[in-house]
């Protein structure tokens, strides 16, 4: 028990499983496969973006991608206008969503290194221009996804919905990559230490681009998901997940200085957030309370978790 | 070349790239060049000048404050109701406010908390805070502070003054005085100020209430020219502040910042948008235009950068 409280992810499980509770104990129990199900959907997205947005933080300080919003639109838009509902050309389409990814991953790494512009600056001005690209393509239109993505993104197997099986698989390839993998390995030592890291014969600038593409791709698919889910993609989609990206990161244990990361607790974190808006749905919350009780759980969440010792 | 120290050169680029972008808007629109003409260019820039140097000090200390644009809406909620019809409970609010801004920076330094998580979450408490006072776009602006910022000043307008007016006091407090040597002292290195004698508790706390009094007068101000406020009217302010400060020539760590740098960064960012409206760009590019002229800015600056570094190897 203490080996699990000393992980840096419990304290995010804690909170999800005690708001959880307080909205299934609200509803007498009736509730119970509604909310985890919804949860569960809703997590989904916030987790795969999550991922991403967590090994960027994890590379050291002033590292933090401002774009994943404006990618998760452009993704969504110009898969689903070249698919145009048209089932055969599911892959192209989510081809095209990773091309995008890859895309927007290059010219944020390259505004990074080549202008030496701080991240934090060179993925907002990035993000701006992405936006106008999606504004631009998308014209207004709401194109629908193809059929077969509308089944695939609200259906359920076995009562878990898909896409939280997505996000379990892609958790799983990015755990191994993280814990397993000399990907991973390297972008901690690099969040520790960057003039350490180098001198250690860290590919340093090879691992920091690998990880803004990587971080851009998974907001693609996060983006392709979504609009596939909520049929069709909207361009203010993305909006929400510039703020919950990080704090999923925080909530579920990442050190926001760098260095040392984990992914259930993303997990932890997005089922805690977007469990807690559910709760206070669930107790009638105006808009406003919801907001400010979300704030003050945030903080409370925070607070409690920094008894430890931050590394 | 004496006077050019490093400190100035950081200064000129943001400077340069001002007064380019400002001949760029005279030449495709020559009636700006009047006293009306720049009022209307720069009038906006008021708020988010106060907001960029509202950032700058929290950047000073090596913080980032990712609340301000929710912040600065709510106080603008606070000033179109509670200052207009009960000033004495508008100005109670906004104290505590500021008192609450000086708590974030102890408790933050205190629990060792990054900066970018507790702000994040403050910025859910001032949106709900600021949703439940006005849910519907309203309010009034007091009298006095819609005379401010619509006063005409001789010869120059009213913007420019501010701008001025805003740098110089806040120069002199960062830069000049005692207490701003320690305070960027604690962005530079903390455990030094602590070594000599300096409370850092103390710095943090006075460099959050400073900012937390900025970001109180842009709401105030921006309400003035608003005349009414929403529970949304600054959130894009999080974001500007950030930008401005980068491009006014601060740095993200280490307690360098230049407070003139950032109000000729918030003057650009304003002018930026006016600057893209007479280019007649369709309106779907007019966002991505603004961020490809901070990339533009910011590489002028990655040249100044090798400068410096040639002339601190001398």
């Amino acid at each position: 028990m203490r080996t699990l409280a000393a992980k840096p992810w419990f304290w995010s499980f804690v909170a999800a499983f005690g708001v959880w509770l307080a909205t299934i104990l609200f509803t007498g129990g009736a509730s119970t496969i509604g909310v985890s199900q919804a949860a569960l959907t809703f997590a989904a997205f916030s987790i795969i973006v999550g991922l991403g947005q967590m090994f960027v933080i994890t590379l050291g300080p002033g590292n933090v991608d401002l774009s994943i919003p404006s990618t998760m639109t452009l993704a969504g838009t110009v898969a689903l206008k070249v698919m145009e509902t048209n089932d055969g050309l599911v892959l192209l389409g989510l081809i095209l969503a990773v091309l995008v990814g890859l895309c927007i991953g290059v010219v944020n790494y390259g505004l990074i290194k080549l202008l030496r512009i701080p991240p934090i600056i060179a993925t907002l001005s990035s993000s701006f221009i992405i936006q106008s690209t999606a504004i631009w393509y998308n014209r207004g239109i709401r194109i629908k996804p193809p059929a077969t993505l509308i089944q695939f993104a609200t259906g359920t197997t076995l009562g878990i919905p898909n896409v939280a099986l997505v996000a379990l698989l892609i958790s799983v390839v990015i755990w191994v990559l993280l814990e397993k993998g000399i990907y991973g390995r390297r972008v901690s030592a690099i969040g520790q230490n960057m003039r350490a890291a180098r001198l250690a014969g860290v590919p340093v600038d090879g691992t920091r681009f690998a990880t803004y593409v990587l971080c851009a791709v998974l907001a693609s698919l996060a983006g392709l998901l979504l609009s596939c889910f909520s049929g069709g993609a909207a361009l203010n989609m993305g909006t929400e997940y510039l703020l919950s990206s990080i704090a999923v990161v925080v909530i579920g244990g990442t050190a926001v200085a760098g260095g040392s990361a984990n992914v259930p607790g993303i997990w932890g974190g997005s089922l805690f957030l977007f469990l807690v808006v559910s709760m206070l749905n669930t107790y009638g919350a105006s808009a406003g309370v919801r907001l400010l009780l979300t704030g003050i759980i945030i903080i409370g969440v925070i607070l409690a978790a920094s008894r430890r010792p931050l590394a | 070349m004496n006077w050019l120290t490093a400190d100035r050169l950081r200064l000129l680029v943001p400077a340069l790239s001002l007064a380019v972008l400002l001949g760029a808007v005279f030449y495709l629109q020559p009636r700006s060049m009047s006293y009306v003409g720049l009022n209307l260019l720069l009038n906006l820039a008021v708020p988010i000048t106060l907001a960029t140097i509202a950032q700058m000090l929290i950047m000073m200390v090596n913080d980032l404050d990712l609340s301000m644009g929710t912040f600065v809406s709510f106080v603008a909620c606070v000033t179109a109701t509670y200052l207009q019809t009960d000033p004495w409970l508008g100005v109670l609010i906004l104290a505590v406010c500021i008192a609450a801004y000086a708590g974030m920076g102890v408790v933050i330094h205190l629990r060792n908390l990054p900066s970018i998580v507790v702000t994040l979450g403050m910025s859910f408490v001032w949106g709900g805070l600021a949703v439940l006072m006005l849910p519907t776009p309203g309010g009034t602006a007091p009298d006095w502070i819609r005379w401010l910022m619509t006063s005409k000043p001789p010869i120059v307008p009213m913007a420019i003054v501010a701008s001025v007016l805003i740098a110089a006091i806040t120069h002199w407090l960062v830069i000049r005085s005692a207490f701003g040597v320690v305070l960027r002292g604690v962005g530079g290195n903390e455990r030094s100020v602590q070594r000599a004698g300096w409370s850092v508790i103390r710095a943090k706390a006075l460099a959050y209430a400073l900012a937390g009094l900025f970001a109180v007068l842009a709401g105030i101000a921006l309400v003035g020219l608003t005349t009414s406020a929403d529970a949304n009217i600054a959130l894009r302010y999080t974001l500007l502040s950030i930008a401005g400060v980068i491009l006014g020539g601060g740095e993200f760590v280490g307690g360098r910042v230049s407070p003139i740098g950032a109000v000729i960064g918030a003057l650009t960012l304003t002018l930026a948008a006016s600057f893209l409206s007479f280019l007649r760009i369709s309106p779907d590019w007019q966002i991505g235009a603004q961020g490809a002229i901070l990339i533009v800015v910011l590489a002028l600056r990655l040249l100044l950068n090798r400068r410096e570094a040639r002339e601190g190897r001398q």
